[in-house]
């Protein structure tokens, strides 16, 4: 991993991604012709107003929905049109999601829901041949985040600021590669925020994590390497984090 | 693993669950404890129904009968030795028992059956329905079903006694007063109305019941009488002219065995409440029965006979109708005996087999031999056909119903299942977002429904045999409660609730009730597993 992680390889491709849901009879465009690569080991943050499309975008590139147009590629090759299962498997083995509601299974407990992706990825024997080795990995991923004292604490009986961390735990036991972060600071105030921001810089720069993070907070995403601005379905901007060398991707 | 983990949870979770699992239990618990009952009835029925029938019964068409019993039994042999345990034959003819009680005259409708008990009881139970008897008396070295037992003996002598002293009494009054003997002469045309068949002194009343004979029908004359002695306002008491002229202890040539029914009656004690029955007629009593003689045509015949004992089948049909009365008395009151060859008819020939299960096999053989015109050839199940089929269509239509209570919890699992997953939209996206395939979202949902179902079912199950097993204390438990009777003895024969467990009932209906529990939740599972994701975790 280490070897790759300046390397300009294009991890995530969305090409000419177009996207509308049906509200009633009216047709709603969400994603029109969105186009964005990411390389791997970047962390890209996407900004933009409320309904331009970038949880959309996200959900796309997670394979949580289907494009009505366009490619979702993953290390060059398509894979939003694979079949259902396969794209079950790569959303369990390759993507990680975290959600501004943190979206814990409330029956759990935190050590149960870090460890949920792995009963999910292995079938009911092997997961308890292996038990052992997955506690280990989980409480890994637990102590990392910092919440060893609350192993056995039921999500509401935790603090925000936890519940997201332990939902970034969560999406780190299955190993992903790539990290796609739903405004992971929306619900949180600002300290609390910042402390799960230096969580995710720290794990894209040493676990050279892709990261792609949704934010509205131009303040957030700052802090990742590039930011890309969508508005009304379209890229209109990106930027470096250094300067303003932004340039638009027009509509197809 | 999510899926056993998630499903324990919501099992642990969601109380509503549990009205789910309260439903299937007590669908099951119900059906379990109906069905046992249920069955025990129908069990005791068969059982008291084939003590009284036989495996197999030859019948003769005509109550006049055929002639020549062993001539039969030897044709039934020769058919079907290897399948035959005992035969009897008997006589079964239409009847009236006249008997007199409390100062009436009460007359019953019988079926008549001349049996010979040694053989009878080869062919089923009949000493153990007897109500004083446990074995057959010993006469001279050899078993005699029609002797007396002692308590009768000693009650029939008692009887005689009295009325011997009656005879003196009313002797001694009638030519102390010189008042003609008309209501002793009268009441004497009325009582001997001869039988051709019986002898003269036969026309002796029971007496029927010590404690309740002070009727108020005295007549003047034994109103004096009656001021000393308790029994004398009997009038017929001591008005036989045969009184003197036999021995009145020696039992009657005809013997009876009478259905309890046919001479109880049931009654409640006022201070206790227990139900009580009061025999009309005793073991020593003699009572009337008319019949018709296999003459052509039939003429009435009458003739009075000894009551050896009561039976008590248990199957109120049998109980409160037939008689058995000794096959050759009976032959020769109804003029079966051929006067020239002593040649005595029957009507009818109970078997036993050895294995109940070829008994279809052997009606068939017996079919073949005995031309249908004349003859029926019938298993007892057959000739309670239509008894044992209403049974059964009972028992069946009640299992519909109350399957129907199970449906009925069935879609209260769909209902609430329908709500839990969408109280679980969210958690369903999340499962999915996670990686969980639509089908594995699905089976979260119905091993939910199935772990509902076992659980349900299990505890129905464990409800059930418990309810079965002590039905009888829970019987008396609501008795007391209510102040009423669940189970009323003077309906039932039984003394308490019978009650048999079928295990395959029980797995039937346990794994029904899984069955309809898991199919319940298909739909609401369905309409998890195709939630999607996207719309599922923006769902607050």
């Amino acid at each position: 991993m280490n070897e790759t992680v300046r390397m300009p390889v294009n991890h995530i491709q969305a090409i000419a991604l177009e996207k509308s849901y049906h509200k009633g009879e009216h047709r709603v465009p969400v994603l029109c012709g969105t186009e964005i690569s990411i390389n791997k080991g970047e962390f890209v943050s996407i900004v933009g107003q409320s309904g331009s499309g970038k949880s959309t975008l996200l959900h796309l590139i997670g394979l949580l929905d289907s494009p009505d147009v366009g490619e979702v590629r993953l290390e060059g090759q398509r894979i939003d049109d694979l079949p259902t299962r396969v794209r079950d498997e790569l959303r369990n083995r390759v993507f990680g999601f975290i959600f501004q509601f943190y979206h814990l299974l409330p029956e759990l407990n935190l050590l149960e829901n870090v460890l949920s992706p792995l009963m999910i990825r292995h079938p009911a024997w092997r997961y308890w041949t292996r038990r052992n080795e997955f506690r280990d990995m989980a409480l890994h991923f637990i102590e990392k985040v910092g919440l060893m004292h609350r192993l056995h604490h039921k999500p509401s009986e935790l603090s925000g600021g936890e519940m997201q961390r332990a939902a970034i735990a969560r999406a780190l036991v299955a190993a992903p590669e790539v990290l796609l972060a739903d405004e992971p600071t929306g619900n949180l105030d600002a300290g609390t925020g910042e402390e799960i921001m230096e969580l995710l810089t720290s794990l894209n720069e040493q676990e050279a994590l892709t990261i792609i993070m949704v934010t509205h907070d131009p303040v957030i995403a700052q802090q990742a390497h590039r930011t890309v601005r969508l508005v009304e379905g379209r890229i209109e901007l990106q930027q470096e984090r250094s300067g303003a060398t932004g340039h638009e991707i027009s509509c197809a | 693993m999510y899926k056993f983990l998630l499903c324990v949870r919501y099992l642990k979770t969601r109380y509503i669950a549990l009205a789910c699992i309260v439903s299937v239990m007590l669908g099951v618990a119900t059906m379990i404890v109906v069905n046992s009952v249920m069955a025990g009835f129908g069990n005791e029925m068969r059982d008291r129904i084939k003590g009284i029938l036989a495996d197999v019964v030859v019948e003769s068409n005509s109550l006049d009968g055929v002639e020549d019993a062993d001539y039969h039994m030897q044709l039934i042999r020769d058919a079907a030795a290897d399948d035959i345990e005992a035969m009897t034959a008997t006589v079964e003819v239409y009847g009236m028992l006249s008997f007199e009680y409390a100062g009436q005259w009460i007359t019953r409708p019988i079926t008549l059956i001349g049996i010979d008990p040694i053989g009878k009881s080869k062919v089923g139970p009949l000493v153990d329905y007897l109500v004083n008897t446990d074995a057959f008396p010993t006469v001279d070295g050899e078993i005699d079903g029609w002797a007396l037992n002692s308590a009768a003996r000693t009650h029939r002598e008692r009887w005689k006694r009295h009325r011997e002293w009656m005879q003196q009494q009313f002797r001694a009054d009638a030519t102390l007063q010189g008042v003609p003997q008309n209501t002793a002469s009268d009441s004497q045309i009325v009582d001997s109305s001869p039988s051709n068949a019986v002898p003269p002194f036969a026309d002796t009343p029971p007496f029927a019941d010590a404690a309740v004979s002070s009727s108020p029908q005295a007549d003047s004359q034994t109103q004096a009488i009656a001021e000393n002695d308790p029994f004398a306002d009997d009038p017929f008491a001591g008005t036989g002219p045969a009184v003197a002229t036999a021995d009145a202890s020696q039992p009657l040539e005809g013997r009876l065995y009478l259905g309890v029914g046919l001479v109880s009656f049931p009654y409640e004690d006022g201070q206790t409440g227990e139900v009580k029955t009061n025999m009309m007629v005793q073991p020593g009593d003699d009572v009337r029965i008319s019949t018709v003689t296999a003459g052509r045509p039939p003429a009435p015949a009458h003739f009075y006979a000894t009551v050896v004992d009561v039976f008590k089948s248990g199957m109120s049909e049998y109980d409160s109708s037939l008689v058995f009365c000794n096959l050759e008395h009976l032959q020769k009151v109804r003029g079966m005996i051929d006067p020239t060859t002593q040649s005595k008819a029957i009507t009818s020939i109970q078997i036993k087999l050895k294995d109940y299960s070829r008994a279809d096999e052997v009606v068939a053989k017996l079919k073949a031999l005995f031309p249908p015109g004349a003859y029926s050839v019938q298993t007892w199940e057959q000739k309670q056909g239509p008894l044992l089929a209403a049974v059964e269509v009972e028992s069946a239509i009640l299992n519909v119903l109350l399957f129907l209570i199970i449906a009925v919890a069935g879609f209260g699992i769909l209902a609430i299942f329908y709500m839990i997953v969408v109280e679980k939209t969210r958690d369903i996206g999340i499962l999915k977002a996670l990686g969980a395939s639509s089908r594995g979202v699905m089976s979260v949902f119905l091993s939910y429904g199935l772990a509902l179902g076992i659980v349900g079912s299990g505890v129905g199950v464990i409800v059930g045999l418990l309810f079965v097993k002590y039905i009888n204390t829970i019987e008396t438990v609501i008795t007391v409660l209510t102040g009423r009777p669940v189970f009323d003895e003077r309906i039932y024969y039984f003394p308490e609730i019978p009650t048999q467990v079928n295990p395959w009932t029980v797995c039937w209906v346990a794994f029904g009730a899984m069955a309809i529990a898991v199919l319940a939740s298909i739909l609401p599972a369905r309409r998890a597993s195709r939630l999607h994701p996207v719309e599922a975790l923006r769902y607050e």
